[in-house]
């Protein structure tokens, strides 16, 4: 394997710098996904049948808390990469630790959420505002869900490997995709939550 | 556990099929354990990562599922043959119909495309292999079963029957209430899925990968094609992952996205399904479009002509591939706006179509042509497809539509654009292409005797379905009376399917008989080829190239024929190939456990088999094996073994 010293360890093989593309490639893939989701959800967001509507569900301060924290985990999850790229792995550990507990957490209120709406007696068969609106969070949480498991996949490598081209190739394509959730959710507090509320 | 869903009633027919099923696995499994086969398939296939075998498995699993789809189309042709026929009843012939068009597209005409795609791509750029090589792997075991999950569902629960297009509210659990349609939301989720990794593998490959020299308008035009078809197929494709999901959602957990009441929308699905499934009929049209560019331009020994605006039309074709969707429902009542806009792009992809075909009638004009059986392939396409495609404008304009609307008009319309346009495409290009693989020709006697039995079969089996269509015969109908006249042209279609059937059945004599007699190939270059999968061995080594090439014009190897322009300068160095691994097959494996589980409801062990999933990715994830080295002299003692003429 031909390694680039002039370039960063993430993208210093050729191999390392496909997967970062291909990666690119993939989240071009995960646009479309969240559009046709999102398309979905708008087509349905008044149809409510005899079931609640956004504006009796919505409360603003979980979701304000969940915002806070999936904006912030990402903030470290740059700052992850950017430990990484000093070679400092304590620091490296700790940022991803930081991020995914942040997502955890983040897991945590959304799923209280869920039990909530269940509980008012807002579920997933009410109504097709209900159904769209529970898949939309629920992939976007699903995703979240699944960076955590690969994530800690990451860290464990990083933890036993090092800081080498291969773990930091995978360290920063998970960075790239935990900011992407940042820029979905960002979407989702705008037009699913705020909208919803007013 | 209530085993009574498992079981499909009352046809005989179903029972044989059950029988011939058991008869053949157990016969695989015997023949397997007596030749003592196990080592050799899990060592050479079942594990491999190489671009080509891939290829090769993609192929195979094409041509089952082309006669799987055939059986399909024979009985449907054979119900309608006579009025009043009792060959089959209403239930299976719904199912009869919804599995030939899903089986034909999705686990026939692309699996066969992207085949083609595994063997030559890498070859054509000049590469090694593919980008990524083990998730190419894991893309053609979710392709696999997928298709395998909807084809047991014929005896095991009952095949989907609400048409290819699974409308809803037809496919809801309402009015189709067996577990058809949720083995139609797995299987082509979970062969959807490794589609998708195809797209991204094969965009970064293209892109990425080219051998030195080789600039974007320097390409293949097969290569072009592929690139395109990727970019369509990752920007279409998870929008059906959305619509199956949600479709699954609807059947299994009693959401209400496409009811009808509770703020359901039974049109949301149509837009869903068809917003994919427009740019679908192109991701199997535009690499047939290469194919055929590549024979023609072969077999006329000619530069092809107009090479920048066949890359624009497919460019332009890609585009309008996406603004088109609603032209499948113009009677649903959108209003007439809505219809005109789509109307009028669907008129448009006429104009670059159009473009390609003069672009091939100019490259055919003082060529030197030879007949070879690609090549009649290539050229019988050109006005079949034409046919196909002047009764697709009559079908655009959404005023005249109203006419022939669900009738066999539109039945004998697509099959006249998908047969020549993708089923000759793949033949032709398993012919083209099949020496490099395998270091022999087929054979070409045989070869045109199934080339004139299925062109010939084919306008006598979908012909009259125009007229059929125009005397008003709905499609999908299970069968008709004696007074509506349909009786003897259906009879004729009949006639023609079964001589397409025997078309098909000399292609595969053809293959065993070639195998077994054809002399091997000792040039690499049968065809006296133009572009870079020429310029290696056949069949070609584990690492394609020896030496990577160097390119200085479009058709490389053919400047490097005609005007001497040296490929290879560089010396031979050590090559870097990726190593086996099962672990894509066992992840295919345990994703057809989860499609199995969840489509009959049974949590507990899909849960069990999720788990499973990301227990695999994990063990992908934490995979060390950076593959291994081929040293200089083991690179140079195959190449001399090739030069000899040997197999390594």
């Amino acid at each position: 394997m031909k390694i680039d010293a002039s370039k960063p360890l993430e993208y210093s093989t050729e191999e390392n710098s496909n997967k970062i593309f291909g990666f690119w490639v993939f989240l071009g893939a995960e646009i479309p996904l969240f559009a046709t989701l999102f398309t979905v959800y708008f087509v349905m967001v008044d149809r409510f049948a005899s079931g609640p509507s956004g504006s009796e569900l919505f409360e603003i301060g979980p979701v304000l808390i969940e915002t806070f924290l999936l904006l912030t985990s990402s903030f470290t999850i740059g700052l992850a990469v950017h430990a990484m790229r000093l070679g400092y792995k304590k620091a490296m550990m700790v940022f991803m630790a930081l991020t995914l507990l942040m997502g955890l957490g983040f897991i945590g209120i959304e799923i209280d959420e869920f039990f909530t709406y269940v509980h008012e007696g807002a579920t997933l068969q009410t109504s097709g505002f209900l159904s769209s609106l529970f898949v939309l969070l629920g992939t976007h949480g699903a995703h979240v869900s699944f960076g955590f498991l690969w994530g800690t996949a990451i860290m464990i490598q990083v933890w036993r490997q090092g800081i080498n081209p291969a773990t930091a190739n995978k360290a920063f394509i998970f960075s790239l995709f935990w900011h992407f959730l940042d820029v979905v959710w960002i979407f989702i507090f705008s037009f699913v939550y705020l909208k919803g509320l007013m | 556990m209530d085993l009574e869903k498992f079981k499909v009633h009352g046809e005989p027919l179903i029972y044989g099929a059950m029988i011939s099923i058991a008869l053949a696995t157990i016969g695989i499994l015997v023949g397997l354990t007596y030749f003592k086969k196990w080592g050799y398939l899990w060592r050479e296939w079942l594990t491999t990562v190489d671009h080509k075998k891939i290829g090769v498995m993609y192929i195979l699993a094409a041509l089952l599922m082309l006669f799987r789809g055939g059986v399909d189309a024979i009985m449907m042709r054979l119900q309608t043959a006579a009025p009043e026929m009792k060959f089959l009843d209403a239930q299976h012939y719904n199912e009869v119909f919804t599995t030939h068009g899903l089986i034909m597209i999705l686990f026939m005409a692309m699996p066969f495309i992207i085949g083609l795609m595994n063997v030559i791509v890498p070859l054509q750029i000049g590469a090694r292999d593919v980008a990524f090589p083990r998730l190419n792997a894991v893309s053609f075991w979710l392709f696999f079963f997928g298709a395998m999950l909807l084809n047991i569902s014929f005896v095991i629960g009952g095949s989907p029957d609400a048409g290819w297009s699974a409308y809803f509210p037809l496919a809801s659990l309402e009015f189709s209430p067996t577990v058809g349609n949720n083995y139609y939301s797995l299987a082509l989720q979970i062969s959807g899925i490794g589609t998708l990794i195809t797209g991204v593998n094969f965009i970064v490959t293209i892109l990425k990968m080219r051998a030195p020299g080789m600039k974007l308008m320097k390409m293949p035009m097969f290569t072009w094609s592929v690139l395109i078809t990727n970019v369509i197929i990752v920007f279409a494709f998870p929008v059906l992952t959305v619509a199956l999901a949600l479709m699954m959602f609807d059947r299994l957990f009693g959401s209400q996205f496409f009811t009808m009441a509770n703020g359901g929308m039974d049109m949301l699905w149509a837009n869903l399904f068809w917003v994919w499934g427009h740019p679908e009929v192109y991701i199997v049209i535009l690499p047939a479009f290469g194919i055929y560019s590549e024979i023609i331009a072969t077999f006329s020994k000619k530069n092809l002509y107009g090479y920048t605006s066949m890359v624009f039309s497919m460019l332009i074709i890609s585009l309008l591939s996406f603004l088109v969707w609603a032209h499948h429902f113009y009677t649903m009542g959108q209003g007439a706006m809505v219809n005109s806009f789509f109307s009028i792009t669907t008129m448009a992809i006429a104009v670059p179509t159009g473009v390609k075909i003069f672009n091939w009638l100019f490259t055919l004009r003082k060529g030197r042509i030879t007949f070879t059986t690609p090549m009649l392939y290539t050229l019988a396409f050109i006005p079949i497809f034409t046919i196909g495609g002047v009764t697709g404008v009559m079908l655009a304009m959404a005023s005249a539509d109203y006419q022939y609307h669900n009738t066999m008009f539109l039945v004998a319309h697509f099959h006249y654009v998908l047969i020549p346009g993708a089923v000759f495409a793949v033949i032709a290009g398993f012919h083209y292409w099949f020496p490099k693989v395998f270091g022999f020709r087929l054979n070409e006697r045989l070869g045109k005797h199934s080339f004139w039995w299925i062109v010939i079969s084919f306008n006598v089996t979908f012909f009259p379905l125009f007229f059929l269509g125009l005397m008003g015969m709905t499609r999908r109908m299970y069968t008709y009376s004696e007074e509506s006249g349909f009786g003897p042209l259906n009879m004729l279609s009949f006639v023609g399917a079964v001589g397409l059937a025997i078309g098909f059945v000399l292609l595969v004599y053809n293959i065993y008989w070639s195998t077994r007699y054809m002399p091997r190939d000792t040039t690499s270059d049968p065809w006296d080829g133009r572009t870079l999968e020429w310029a290696t061995h056949s069949p070609m080594p584990v690492y394609n190239f020896a030496i990577v090439p160097k390119v200085q014009t479009r058709d490389a190897f053919w400047s490097a024929k005609q005007d001497n322009m040296p490929l290879f300068e560089d010396k031979i160095t050590k090559i870097h190939m990726p190593s086996n691994t099962g672990k894509p097959f066992i992840l295919g494996v345990i994703f057809f456990f989860l499609g199995f589980f969840l489509v009959f409801s049974m949590w507990i062990p899909a849960i069990v088999a999720g788990v499973g999933v990301l227990i695999m990715l994990a063990a992908m994830s934490f995979d060390r094996d950076h593959g291994y080295y081929i040293s200089v002299d083991e690179v140079m003692a195959t190449e001399k073994k090739l030069m000899r003429g040997e197999t390594v």
